[in-house]
């Protein structure tokens, strides 16, 4: 159907419709098309959550069968300690990895872009990517290994926060590397020399230019690494220990025992937060790109005056 | 043409450049041998197309390359290996590299603050730069705020701020547009000899190094084919390539065949040159005889006498306004270039194409290349 579009786009601009009265195909039909399959896309995606997020408001046991609305399961997720840990242990632990992402992020995508080809350079490089495709089993499975092992000759780690933290963080470390390496490339190297000709030494170039121009990049490392612990359901399940669930992981085990409506409630809270927090950053985002425009537009007028 | 007397006044060596070489890769000689000395208070310009070497040599002036072999001196002192930030050069680059989270004020005083100076110190310095270019109103804009021309004096001002011994220009005017250009020009070079700064300049346009030098070193395959005052590098090449490089050039080859003190005759297959002054050569040495098409003035009627004129057909005019070009075809089949001036509003030779006119010149408008 695509190719009939655009044959249809190209000779709509020129009054004789040849092509299109041969498919017997009007730009009319087109549009209505093209239309309905956009809705028929949105009500795939956002369906399921819509559902959702309406029997989270329905009163019945049954997460299934709609009975009437009442915030009772909203009041149940108030009284769930169990649920309300697990959100706040999964916060901890998605603010902390993604900070500590962020920060070995950085480095390294400094170290493979700024630096004199060092030895080992190609190794450090496909190393520090590997866990963007290693699948997350392996990746649990081999951290847990290894975590025994040395717990059994070490006495150390206890499976726990900090083991999770650790598997997130490493996971992290690879995504944000790969955010901050695409800003370093497409920033210009000749500022990092400006900054040294006007006296920076080396880590001054870096507090002084570099940093101050990475930091939008820095927020998405940390937003999407902050995502990735946060829904992290895998490695969690392989690195935690006794006591230490995460959200996902209270979720999922509940979901299999059959659908628990205080479930619905917690995801719709999710959603709402993380619905507003999508909508203020692009808003913010936009606007700024507008000022920014404005602004130049502005600079130019100014002088042709 | 603006700083020419400058060139003769005696002064000391800043910048001396001892047989710099620079190797990339182990295999790819970017800079060979280069040896220079700039006086203070020149303005010295490297010249020459892209990849011929005076960027690299720019950028080891700066301190962002070391030399494979030679040794570069400022005041005496050898920088050879000093880092960028312990040099007292400073550069503007050739994007500017105005750093776009700052405002014009801090841009500019970035350099001082990075020297620990009090802050009355740094704000005075920086309202003295500001004034200098003109930019005091727009003290409190982001670079983006700025036009090319704005951003391109804060910097200058940027690069000057810290008073530096030599100042680096990167292809000072290369981001402008042409009009814009020519104004530019004048008021970069007003404002460096304000200050006083030694200054070297890189440049792939020879219009820029002409009106803005004071000396000028073209450069091709990373050595110096000449180095001199604008005027020396246009009337008095010193190689085809030169010759060639510089503004337009017809070259006849030709042989000597009369080599007195006061003058040389040459004959070419096209016509016999008159030199009205002697050169070092001898009698039936190939040489080549270069003349800028200016020099050259076509006429209908045969010119007198037996020397310097030749005789073509018009294949080509092209109207620049002030002036007009014409291709003129000769019996050999070389191809001449000629330029009039339009000093009438209707084309003054009264020349249109397929006329047959002749070429003459004087006997002083040509230059006798040996190599």
């Amino acid at each position: 159907m695509k190719t009939d579009a655009n044959l249809d786009l190209k000779s709509g601009a020129k009054p004789v419709l040849k092509p299109s009265e041969k498919l017997a195909v009007s730009p009319k039909m087109i549009k209505w098309f093209s239309q309905s399959w956009m809705i028929a896309v949105y009500i795939f995606l956002y369906m399921p959550i819509v559902t959702l997020v309406i029997f989270s408001f329905n009163d019945s046991q049954v997460a299934t069968v709609w009975s009437h609305a009442s915030l009772r399961w909203y009041a149940a997720l108030m009284k769930d300690s169990d649920l309300i840990s697990a959100v706040l242990l999964s916060l901890k632990i998605a603010l902390l990895s993604a900070l500590i992402s962020v920060f070995f992020g950085t480095f390294t995508a400094f170290a493979l872009n700024r630096y004199k080809r060092f030895p080992g350079r190609t190794l450090f490089s496909s190393m520090a990517s590997t866990p963007l495709v290693m699948p997350d089993v392996i990746v649990g499975l081999s951290l847990l290994l290894m975590l025994v092992s040395l717990q059994h000759w070490l006495g150390y780690p206890e499976r726990g926060l900090f083991t999770i933290l650790l598997g997130h963080s490493l996971l992290g470390t690879a995504y944000a590397t790969v955010v901050v390496t695409s800003r370093l490339r497409e920033m210009d190297s000749k500022l990092d020399e400006a900054a040294m000709d006007l006296g920076c030494q080396p880590f001054q170039v870096f507090r002084l230019v570099t940093l101050p121009l990475l930091v939008p990049a820095l927020v998405s490392a940390f937003l999407l690494t902050f995502t990735l612990s946060f829904d992290d359901v895998v490695l969690s399940s392989f690195l935690s220990g006794p006591g230490y669930s995460t959200m996902p992981m209270v979720i999922f085990s509940r979901a299999r025992l059959g659908l628990n409506p205080t479930i619905n409630a917690v995801a719709t809270v999710t959603i709402a937060v993380v619905t507003i927090a999508v909508l203020a950053s692009s808003f913010y985002t936009s606007h700024q790109e507008r000022k920014r425009k404005r602004e130049t537009a502005q600079a130019y007028s100014d002088t042709n005056k | 043409m603006a700083t020419a007397p400058k060139a003769n006044i005696v002064r000391e060596d800043l910048l001396r450049v001892e047989g710099v070489t620079k190797i990339f890769d182990g295999a790819v000689k970017a800079v060979d041998n280069v040896s220079l000395t700039v006086a203070t208070g020149e303005i010295f310009a490297l010249l020459g197309g892209s990849g011929c070497g005076k960027s690299t040599l720019l950028r080891m002036l700066a301190g962002f390359e070391t030399p494979t072999k030679g040794r570069i001196f400022l005041a005496g002192e050898d920088i050879t290996d000093l880092p960028p930030y312990k040099r007292h050069i400073n550069m503007m680059f050739q994007s500017y590299a105005l750093f776009p989270h700052l405002s014009v004020w801090e841009n500019i005083a970035f350099g001082l603050k990075r020297d620990g100076l009090p802050n009355e110190q740094i704000n005075e310095q920086v309202e003295k730069m500001l004034a200098l270019v003109q930019l005091t109103k727009f003290a409190k804009r982001k670079p983006h705020q700025l036009s090319g021309g704005q951003q391109q004096r804060v910097a200058l001002a940027r690069s000057l701020a810290k008073r530096p011994k030599l100042l680096l220009l990167d292809e000072p005017l290369g981001a402008l547009d042409k009009k814009l250009r020519e104004t530019t020009q004048l008021e970069l070079v007003n404002i460096i000899e304000e200050v006083g700064v030694t200054c070297v300049l890189v440049t792939h346009d020879q219009e820029e190094a002409m009106t803005m030098a004071s000396r000028i070193a073209v450069m091709n395959e990373g050595y110096f084919m000449q180095v001199g005052a604008p005027d020396e590098v246009y009337e008095m090449p010193n190689s085809r390539q030169v010759a060639d490089f510089i503004g337009n050039v017809n070259i006849f080859d030709g042989v000597i065949e009369e080599d007195e003190a006061d003058h040389v005759t040459i004959r070419s297959e096209e016509c016999v040159h008159y030199v009205g002054h002697g050169i070092s050569g001898h009698t039936g040495m190939s040489v080549g005889v270069a003349l800028r098409p200016e020099k050259i003035l076509l006429t209908k009627e045969k010119p007198a006498g037996d020397y310097n004129w030749c005789m073509g057909e018009v294949t080509e005019m092209v109207y620049f306004g002030a002036h007009t070009t014409y291709h003129l075809k000769l019996a050999s089949g070389k191809v001449i270039k000629a330029q009039e001036l339009n000093n009438t509003r209707d084309l003054s030779c009264g020349l249109t194409w397929g006329d047959t006119a002749y070429a003459h010149w004087n006997e002083h408008a040509m230059v006798v290349l040996t190599q």
